[in-house]
């Protein structure tokens, strides 16, 4: 009773070759899925060293980057970005507020340097009334479909900053506010000179 | 904002000495420490009741109820797959209020929904919108369910058709299952063979 | 000193469990006689597998005991214990972090290997080390993350860049002294939580038993249904711990969550599901090869995918693949993970395929409705559920891959899917008890059926008459009813054929049908906790209803005939406990009578700076009353924002749950066995062991 395949000899039909196939095909296209994923999760979309690929920015009413109501990044080339995220309901995000403004007055003049304003999931209103409180005056603009978060970190959260250097290159992320005018100017600065 | 005064308030007294530690404390901050830093804010800003005062502010405006009928169907990605009706962070209190606004200026349900995936991406939707590839989405799984039924037909009728090798399996085995077994009863038969079985066995 | 003595304890351990994996391969190969002596190297790998559990109960004793000595120089005490916790807390907080609970699940399954490997062997020496290389396998695995990734023992030392914490003091560093920790997550500090994550990990690691014998029957080629008479207990008590791991998870969410709900298809709660899933169709489809001696090649997938689905489950969790309420913080653990699943697939796929034409079945299907073949459609709709359940987890990853678009798949998609399916199930439960082995016939199927179904047919009848008119109620009403009078049917004419034959009382009677019949009535229990808890998800899913508003004190909302009074509000501090409570006192009334005072809560963590909003319930059979404090104003008159639902019927699914659990004891409590001597001899010669 125990032992079946002895005492009654079976036809040995094994697994069909196309069954095989079909069975490891669909054992390594999961694999490699979540593999994908797995890295995805680990590692930030882009990392510093990448290009970033282009998007773009529509801007809130009353901002304008010369003149027009939308930023492509392509068209920056040539320039240093600066891309904060931020959020009206973020209370780190105030705490650097202020000194993001002043490192734009500081750059402005010049027009070697962009700063990049977006909200990441607030409403219209309250970004607004945020800017408006902080007297900002770099472009800003909502992440419509949550499409530029998505370029640059999967689990966004805010404040997070980006630089980009001239070239269109990734160079510099900062997770969290940044404390003083001097560190911005740190990280703004190697780019520039280049 | 007496509230949210007492407990800033003492967050600071008490956590002015962990923050310290904290930004030391290399492998344990980082972004998750910060990132409950940010949530903990939200919590105690909903605590102030800004809510209550801009609501109380107009009559007319669609009640709490109205508001959740809709937000119940949206996610927000501050707070990963909770409903947006429940979610307590301040981002999703925004969100509330702003599908508030939006009934009150006439728009329907299906309108609000539009604007959020417009503004925030197709994430906040419960469900992929029913377009382009999202589509396998709703197709794969009765796919392979169908594909399972007809393999599992194929397979009995092929059974079924078969002679049997040997039929004689495993009815020893009654002993721990009593009334079963032997097979091809009827069902009138089944107490008739349960009573003689179990008088086999006393 | 005191750590590092722990941490050296998991380094002994793990060295012990390759050990005992590579000396259980050698000792194999050499396949001397079959007895202790004749497997020197086999008999010196299960000893080396047995001392794994002391010595991890001794690691998993010094964690504690830094756990509850205040030991915040330790990382891992830092992260989960703060000084205002009480001391059971600090314990269970064994598992409330990623390291912890890692060494949790290691020493439960140093645990449950070494009660598998105590066991009589005799006749089946050839599974032994076979056993041992799958159980060791995946404890070295465990271990090795604990080792090389979380280490609980880890310290904080500072060093120039700053303070971590660290294995081995790192040169010219200064050990470091936090003055408090952070703190366990206050949604984990509710006694649900406390026994919710060890049900699910109890769940989670007794089945890697069964699969270790279903793979030691695959490597041995000893493919009868030995291996699966040999592993049934465990597995019973594997699918109870899921069980319950699952049912409590619900009620905790239900407490803390402030929701209203018990579930809400959150990808985690999904990666618990799928092995229970897998679990159950396994649990019916392995009664078919114990009886028939049919389905040997689709009781080893099962089992097989059931495993592969704990661990991949506890990688989605873990390894921050998934976005998730539940998710725990993004580690370095993924990879190995990631590692592991890749090789437990190849490896059992290549063995299954290897071994597959020895799995044939003894026996044929005889009858589209036999009740072998009614099991199968049963699993045919577990698989169904599982294969929804899987996609909608995976398919975001997907999109996300393919189009860069992130998407959630939330309740909307799930509900819809698998409604139809969990009907098929339960009109499949109620059909099956009533069809036979081998052979029916829609006739006799009819002939045994249309006792019961009359009168379940008379259940949505008065529904509809006492005002219910949605259809998919109606539907559900009468399919609960259907099967609980098809299972007390067909137990009624068990125990009146035995009254009949062996001249006893009727009660009498039944209660010995069922002692000697554990696994069927057992089964049958089982499935009518089913039905009570449907009758508790159909109340919450369909008949649930809210309201929210801000009132004034003294002005009360309205729901479904309750007032719902708002009374006062008060806010204090307890500032040992590190909590600020903010209490709202409403009074409730029921057309009109008074029913009674309830408490909604907001309790503020300072430590972790969290917020959790506890509801007050009213709970009775008929439905629950479940009121959230939203928000506050204490100044103005306006008062305070209060959300309502109305959950009828829910409580049914707590108490579908407790007969659950009756009916789980019922089936696999260890047996005083009841059959009498001389037919249990003949047994025995069968099957020795069969019961252990």
């Amino acid at each position: 009773m125990n032992e079946p395949t002895t005492t009654a000899p079976l036809p040995r039909r094994g697994v069909p070759l196309w069954a095989q196939v079909v069975i490891w095909v669909a054992l390594v296209a999961l694999l490699a899925l979540v593999g994908l994923g797995l890295r995805k999760a680990q590692n930030p979309i882009i990392s510093p060293g990448s290009t970033v690929p282009d998007f773009t920015l529509t801007l809130f009413d009353g901002y304008t980057y010369q003149s027009a109501s939308e930023v492509h990044l392509a068209d920056l080339q040539g320039k240093v970005v600066v891309i904060n995220f931020w959020a009206s309901w973020c209370g780190p995000c105030e705490e650097e507020a202020a000194e993001l403004e002043e490192a734009w007055r500081l750059y402005e003049p010049d027009g070697q340097v962009v700063f990049l304003g977006i909200a990441w999931t607030d409403t219209q209103e309250n970004a607004k009334a945020y800017l408006k409180r902080f007297n900002i005056t770099y472009p800003n603009g909502p992440d419509l479909g949550s499409r530029i978060s998505a370029i640059f970190n999967r689990n966004l959260g805010v404040p997070e900053t980006y630089i980009i250097d001239k070239t269109g290159v990734l160079r510099y992320a900062k997770i969290g506010p940044f404390t003083s005018v001097q560190e911005i100017r740190a990280a703004i600065e190697p780019l520039l000179a280049e | 904002m007496k509230v949210r005064a007492r407990h800033t308030g003492t967050q600071v007294e008490r956590y002015t000495g962990t923050q310290v530690t904290g930004t030391q404390l290399k492998r344990y901050t980082g972004r998750r420490v910060f990132r409950v830093t940010i949530f903990a804010l939200l919590f105690s800003l909903v605590l102030s009741g800004v809510g209550i005062a801009a609501v109380a502010a107009q009559a007319s405006t669609p009640t709490d109820d109205e508001v959740n009928a809709i937000a119940k169907q949206l996610y927000c990605p501050v707070c990963e797959n909770t409903p947006l009706d429940v979610c307590p962070t301040q981002a999703c209190h925004e969100w509330r209020e702003e599908i508030r606004k939006l009934l009150a200026e006439g728009k329907s349900e299906e309108q609000i929904k539009q604007y959020f995936v417009d503004y925030y991406g197709a994430r906040v939707l419960a469900e992929p919108p029913r377009q382009g590839f999202n589509w396998l989405v709703y197709v794969v799984p009765p796919v392979i369910i169908v594909a399972g039924i007809f393999v599992l037909f194929r397979a009995l009728r092929s059974w079924s058709q078969q002679p049997p090798l040997h039929s004689h399996i495993s009815d020893e085995n009654g002993g721990a299952e009593g009334g079963e077994g032997e097979a091809s009863q009827p069902a009138d038969a089944y107490i008739a063979r349960l009573e003689e079985e179990l008088k086999k066995r006393k | 000193m005191l750590a590092d003595f722990g941490y050296g304890i998991l380094v002994v351990t793990f060295v012990l469990a390759l050990y005992s994996v590579t000396a259980a391969i050698l000792g194999n190969r050499q396949q001397a006689a079959l007895s202790p002596k004749g497997m020197p190297l086999v008999e010196s790998a299960r000893r080396a597998q047995l001392l794994t559990f002391p010595l991890l109960t001794l690691s998993a004793g010094v964690l504690i005991f830094l756990l509850v000595t205040n030991r915040f120089d330790i990382g891992y005490v830092y992260e989960v214990t703060s000084r205002s916790m009480p001391t059971y807390l600090k314990i269970t907080a064994w598992w409330g972090g990623q390291a912890g609970s890692l060494l949790f699940w290691a020493w439960l399954l140093s645990a449950f290997t070494s009660a598998v490997t105590l066991r009589k062997w005799d006749r089946d020496r050839e599974f032994l080390p076979w056993v041992i290389v799958v159980s060791s396998i995946t404890l070295a695995f465990f271990l090795s993350m604990n080792l090389f990734f979380e280490n609980p023992f880890a310290r904080f030392f500072q060093t120039s860049e700053g303070v971590e914490a660290y294995t081995f003091r790192p040169q010219g560093s200064i050990p470091f002294m936090p003055q408090d920790g952070r703190g366990l997550n206050p949604l984990l500090r509710h006694p649900g939580m406390v026994i919710h994550p060890p049900m699910l990990y109890l769940g989670f690691v007794s089945f890697v038993i069964p699969f270790a014998f279903a793979i030691a029957a695959l490597a041995t080629g000893r493919t009868d249904d030995r291996w699966t008479r040999i592993t049934r207990r465990w597995t019973l008590w594997a699918w109870l711990f899921l069980s319950l791991g699952l049912v409590l998870g619900g009620r905790w969410a239900y407490d803390v969550l402030g929701w209203g709900g018990y579930w809400g298809w959150d990808p985690v709660e999904i990666a618990a599901f799928m092995p229970w899933l897998t679990g159950t169709a396994f649990l019916h489809s392995v009664m078919i090869q114990e009886k028939r001696g049919l389905l040997k090649h689709w009781n080893m997938i099962l089992i097989i995918l059931t495993y592969a689905l704990v661990i991949f489950g506890t990688f989605l969790t873990r390894s921050g693949v998934l976005s998730s309420v539940h998710a725990f913080a993004q580690s370095a653990i993924g990879p190995m993970f990631f590692a592991f699943i890749g090789l437990t697939f190849i490896v059992s796929i290549s063995l299954l395929i290897w071994r597959w034409p020895e799995l044939k079945s003894e026996t044929e299907m005889k009858s589209m409705l036999s009740r072998e073949a009614l099991f199968l459609l049963n699993n045919l709709l577990f698989m169904s559920v599982l294969v929804v359940c899987f996609w909608g987890v995976i398919f975001p990853l997907i999109s996300e891959l393919v189009t860069g678009q992130r998407v959630t798949v939330g309740p909307p998609f799930y509900e819809r899917a698998n409604a139809p399916i969990f009907g098929a199930m339960m009109a499949l439960m109620g059909i099956a008890p009533l069809s036979a082995w081998g052979k029916s016939t829609a006739l006799t199927l009819g002939r045994a059926l249309w006792k019961p179904t009359l009168p379940a047919l008379f259940v949505p009848l008065l529904a509809y008459l006492a005002g219910f008119t949605n259809w998919v109620a109606l539907v559900g009403f009468f399919l609960i009813a259907f099967v609980i009078f098809v299972t007390l049917y067909d137990t009624y004419r068990g125990a009146r054929a035995r009254q009949r034959a062996q001249k006893e009382n009727f009660f009498v009677a039944l209660g010995r049908l069922a002692a000697r019949n554990r696994r069927r009535y057992g089964g049958y229990l089982i499935h009518i906790s089913m039905m009570l808890m449907a009758i508790g998800i159909l109340g919450i899913e369909i008949f649930q209803t809210e309201t929210q508003g801000t009132i004034a004190q003294g002005d009360a909302l309205q729901l479904s005939g309750y007032t719902i009074e708002y009374k006062e509000v008060a806010s204090w501090d307890d500032l040992p406990a590190g909590v600020n409570y903010t209490r709202a006192v409403v009074n409730i009334y029921k057309d009109g009578r008074y029913l009674g005072q309830l408490t909604p809560r907001i309790d503020y963590y300072y430590d972790s700076q969290q917020r959790m909003t506890i509801p007050g319930q009213r709970s009775t059979l008929q439905d629950d009353l479940y009121v959230l404090l939203v928000d506050w104003q204490p100044v103005s008159a306006l008062g305070a924002t209060f959300k309502v639902y109305h959950n009828p019927l829910v409580n049914w699914l707590w108490i579908g749950c407790l007969v659950f659990i009756a009916g789980m004891l019922f089936a696999a409590w260890p047996d005083r066995d009841p059959v009498p001597a001389p037919q249990r001899k003949e047994q025995r010669a069968y099957h020795p062991g069969a019961a252990d």
